[in-house]
């Protein structure tokens, strides 16, 4: 058997974790060499995934199973269908990749932690272990438990390490959304566990996501669970209106787990969506998705409003991730190659700039114990490098051109306006995404001006101005370890900005077999049912249910 | 035949264990828990044994003794179910001194042995008998700590409602004799069917309520609450835990020979039952969340695990059945080592509230984490052994088309997760005054624990095999 990547990328830091709870008291401050080894080979392991992935591309026509390298697969409950089985796609093992680096940061964020070290870095370590987990997983099942695994530290870091004002109440409300998200997925999820075509004839039932993605299951069953399936992940992306813990979450959260948490957490929740929801249920997708590009556009126009009117700077990030969360699902919602690809690499630029954002947003906090943009000023004086850090940071939030927000967001917004020759007449309120769509990418793109605006504002505010040397006395310059987080983050942006061919192929390669499959749920989209057929198909179907109990 | 040594080991370590208590001095009375603990250990690895080299019990179910016993793979998971509670409460219970009495253990192994022969009996005189044998000395147990008010009134309460539901019972199965001239369950269950409906409906309903009381099913638990905060916390784990999967072994049996007739012939009791899973839930959970004392609360918890359990049972599936034990099998693991970390709480600052968590994670870490991982296995939480025990019944509660059953336990388990959240929030979220204050935990303790928390991540992240054991142990109910 080859060497099994993606299990010691998934597991190295459960591991970690365990051995950083085995280390005495006395010797805490060992944890964080423990974390930082994990996080490296973790990181070197996710680099080889990747190179390897790129120099071997699959073919865009194949199949996703097809797709998929680094494919383990061990027997765990036989009997229901659960078994272990990990792989990666281009999009996955871009992601993979992705919260390496993030976590890596993480560790050096957080390097002189003082209040038990030992806890947080465990804690970090799983909840690493859940985000790669939920990437790598190709067993639905496998997926779920891995998703629940992030869920939960994310708790126990917020209350423990969290901000003392609103920790307790960000961290239930986190909790509680979030559950009760993935539990509505979930059920829609075993609904069509049992509902798979061959379930009751197979020899075994399966949760092979594998043999899921090229299921058909049957028109009404996929209206009627998309929605369900898609939105309980997108809580997790932030989508409108259900976006509403997410900034209190960040505001509360510890630096690092701010970082995982916008950096990567919320792509946990679109990588989700889009593999259990748009991937399994194409027809349900092609149905909905004019429904949803509205929330979306809420999303990227409120989300950046609210920001515009915070003046605590982690709020003003939390809610810019949320309008930049809403770029992602846009471009799922644009239903093409071109959105897919720009969604996959906003998940990629986000990522990074994010986790940049709260870093130095960290930094600042330490240094000045204040996030208010009234009360800080003149910061560049003493924090050149977290100033210019931030300011490239807020170039990719506007999307600028030679910076990877412009790749991500440039095909984002081409995907919607060529949205405007879907012509699929929805029965439901008579949309039809040919007549919408190409305003939408308009509106859209004005988002990036709202966000221009508040970035500029709040770089001028903390950072220009005038010092005030006295009030600011003992003020700290940066470490080299905040120095070098800053300058991988940065490196990163800028690489994806000037070279796009380092991760635009590798995307798409891993998002072509969705895009064939809604190609296909489109070509067979038939608008020749009513309102009144759509509600009575699903009455009937609960009635069908009901008969079979 | 060997099919009950194990139980004859548990006697003779009884008689040890009293007669030891004579010759030790006062200051070593703590070693007569770590005796009873090794003495359960060796019992545990003689089943196991058994049943690995000398093929005892095999897959064929074999009638011993005229019938009184049946022994089976059920007998041997209830068995291991049984032991492993005892192991655990035994090691957890030496630090307190007020039940450091050779009588206390003996009292433990004691209704151990009755546990066992619950779960084995093929014969309602036995089924009787062994349940008298189980609960005699629990309600001793339960009002084992003289010099504490609630502990004796935790006992009577338990003793008066008991003898309550068990004369009931008797009654119920004096009606099922009467009404087939016999007494073993295979024959009884093949002649009831040609009885009249209602006598057996009586019947049944009858001995429903002895087995709801046993299983502190709704609307038989009005005494969970005050005994298990009554009682010594080591005993409210076993009450809690092999009691109540004892109660379910016999109810398993006895419904699945179909002493009460087919389902197909009695819709009554059937749909009774599944009323009472839902009301079991539902009430269960909604009670717990405003409990203060943790205690209470864990006995509302428990009132809604039995609920759970119940869903597998009205399946009377092979994968439904199956699925109970398993989730017995892990509740057993999970509520022991939450109990474990209560004593070693309580006998510190000799109180039981939730608030007295407080600052938990700080003062002792590793029992922070422990009953952390206790409440999220109950909970239902990956990747802890709940969350598959849930999994399991609620997919056999699907194959069978009882899918808004199904949906009800989900809706109950999120509920549930509302006040599990809640006491781990105590635990590490606030500081208590007494932070530096650290909590002394004996080696027989951190033992115990770890049994525990192994238990829970074995079952949580390799279920596969220990659910094909349980669910290949359950095809034997439905061998006739």
């Amino acid at each position: 058997m080859d060497f099994p990547f993606l299990t010691v990328i998934a597991l190295s830091p459960i591991a970690a974790a365990i051995l950083i709870l085995l280390l005495p008291k006395e010797r805490g401050e060992n944890a964080r060499m423990l974390a930082l080894a994990a996080m490296l080979i973790g990181l070197l392991l996710s680099a080889y995934v990747y190179i390897s992935f790129q120099s071997n591309l699959p073919s865009p026509d194949a199949r996703w199973a097809d797709t998929l390298a680094f494919v383990e697969e061990v027997a765990w409950i036989p009997s229901v269908g659960i078994n272990y089985i990990l792989g990666v796609d281009g999009l996955s093992a871009t992601l993979v990749l992705l919260t390496s680096i993030v976590g890596l940061g993480g560790v050096l964020i957080s390097w002189s932690i003082e209040d038990r070290p030992r806890e947080f870095f465990a804690f970090f370590m799983l909840l690493v272990a859940g985000v790669q987990g939920v990437f790598v997983a190709v067993d639905g099942f496998l997926l779920f438990f891995f998703y629940e695994l992030a869920v939960l530290p994310m708790y126990v870091m917020i209350v423990i390490w969290g901000w003392e004002k609103t920790r307790e109440y960000a961290s239930m409300k986190l909790t509680l959304y979030l559950l009760i998200g993935s539990f509505i997925s979930f059920i829609a999820f075993l609904v069509l566990y049992f509902q798979l075509p061959d379930y009751s004839t197979a020899a075994a039932p399966t949760f092979d996501l594998r043999v899921w993605s090229e299921a058909n299951f049957p028109l009404d069953l996929q209206r009627i669970w998309f929605m369900p399936l898609f939105l309980g992940f997108a809580v997790l992306a932030g989508v409108w209106p259900l976006h509403n813990w997410s900034p209190d979450g960040h505001v509360a959260a510890p630096t690092a787990v701010s970082m995982i948490h916008a950096g990567v957490l919320m792509k946990l929740g679109a990588y989700a969506s889009l593999r259990m929801g748009i991937q399994i249920l194409p027809e349900g997708t092609v149905y909905w998705m004019p429904f949803i590009i509205f929330l979306t556009l809420i999303n990227v126009i409120y989300g950046s409003l609210i920001a515009m009117r915070q003046r605590d700077m982690k709020y003003l990030i939390g809610y810019s991730s949320v309008s930049h969360m809403g770029l992602v699902s846009m471009g799922f919602a644009a239903m093409n190659l071109n959105g897919f690809l720009g969604a996959g690499i906003q998940m990629v630029s986000h990522g990074i700039m994010t986790a940049l954002f709260f870093s130095v947003v960290g930094m600042i906090y330490d240094r000045a114990h204040t996030r208010s943009m009234d009360e800080l000023s003149g910061m560049m004086k003493a924090l050149p490098w977290a100033m210019v850090a931030f300011v490239i940071g807020g170039l990719v939030s506007m999307g600028m051109p030679g910076l990877s927000g412009f790749v991500a967001e440039f095909p984002i917004f081409l995907g919607v306006w060529e949205g405007g020759s879907l012509n699929l007449v929805n029965t439901f309120a008579g949309l039809n995404p040919a007549d919408f769509y190409p305003i939408l990418a308009i509106l859209s793109a004005l988002g990036i001006i709202i966000t221009a605006g508040y970035i500029m504002r709040a770089i001028g505010s903390v950072f220009f101005g005038d010092y005030d040397e006295h009030h600011w006395h003992d003020m700290r310059p940066l470490l080299a370890i905040d120095k070098a987080t800053l300058v991988m983050f940065v490196v990163v942006l800028i690489v994806i900005g000037i070279f796009p061919s380092v991760i635009a192929p590798i995307v798409e390669s891993g998002i072509t077999p969705v895009v064939n499959r809604l190609q296909e749920a489109q070509l067979a989209y038939t608008a020749d049912t009513t309102v009144l057929d759509t509600v009575h198909m699903a009455a009937t179907n609960l009635i069908h249910w009901l008969g079979g109990a | 035949v060997l099919a009950l040594v194990p139980e004859l080991c548990l006697l003779v370590l009884a008689i040890v264990i009293i007669f030891y208590d004579r010759a030790l001095k006062p200051a070593e009375r703590r070693r007569l828990g770590v005796i009873t603990g090794w003495g359960v250990l060796v019992v545990l690895l003689v089943t196991f044994g058994l049943w690995l080299f000398l093929n005892e019990p095999s897959n064929q179910p074999v009638l011993l003794w005229g019938g009184m016993i049946r022994h089976d793979l059920i007998t041997l998971v209830f068995r291991v179910m049984f032991l492993v509670a005892a192991l655990i409460t035994a090691l957890i219970s030496t630090d307190t001194e007020e039940l450091q009495y050779g009588e206390f253990y003996a009292l433990i192994l004691m209704s151990t042995i009755g546990f066992n022969l619950m779960a084995a009996s093929g014969d309602l005189i036995m089924l009787y008998l062994s349940l008298e044998t189980a609960s005699i000395p629990l309600y001793l147990l339960a009002g084992y700590a003289k010099n504490t008010e609630r502990s004796s009134e935790a006992g009577m309460k338990y003793f008066i409602y008991g003898a309550f539901a068990s004369a009931v019972m008797l009654y119920g199965l004096s009606f099922i004799y009467g009404l087939t001239n016999q007494t073993n369950l295979i024959g009884v269950a093949q002649t009831i069917t040609a009885q009249p409906d209602a006598p057996v409906l009586l019947a049944s309903v009858l001995v429903i309520v002895g087995f709801g009381f046993k299983i502190s099913a709704v609307p038989f638990h009005f005494w969970t609450p005050d005994v298990y905060e009554g009682a010594p916390a080591a005993v409210t784990g076993l009450v809690s835990t092999a009691s109540k999967a004892a109660g379910f072994a016999v109810f398993l049996r006895v419904l699945t020979a179909g002493v009460f007739g087919t389902v197909e012939a009695a819709q009554e009791w059937w749909a009774m039952l599944v009323a009472m899973a839902i009301v079991t839930m539902t009430l269960g959970n909604l009670l717990a969340i405003w409990q203060t004392n943790i205690k209470r609360m864990l006995a509302y918890s428990s009132i809604a695990q039995a609920g759970y359990t119940l869903i597998g049972l009205v399946t009377l599936s092979v994968d439904g059945t199956g699925a109970s034990m398993f989730y017995l099998l892990y509740y057993v693991f999970s509520n022991i080592a939450a109990f474990a970390v209560i004593i070693l709480l309580s006998n510190l600052v000799k109180s039981d509230e939730i608030s007295d968590m407080k600052g938990l994670s700080r003062r002792s870490p590793w029992l922070g984490l422990a009953m952390m991982f206790a409440l999220l296995s109950l909970g239902g939480i990956p990747p802890t052994a709940g969350f598959f025990g849930k999994f399991f019944i609620f997919k056999a509660a699907v194959d069978v088309g009882l899918w808004w059953l199904a949906l009800i336990g989900i809706l109950n388990a999120f509920i549930a997760l509302y006040y599990y959240l809640n006491v781990i929030k105590v635990m590490y979220l606030y500081r208590s005054d007494e932070d530096e204050v650290m909590i002394p935990v004996s080696r027989a303790a951190k033992v115990g624990l770890a049994i525990g928390m192994f238990g829970i991540f074995y079952l949580g992240v390799l279920a596969g095999p220990a659910f094909e054991w349980t669910r290949n142990a359950a095809e034997a109910f439905f061998v006739g």
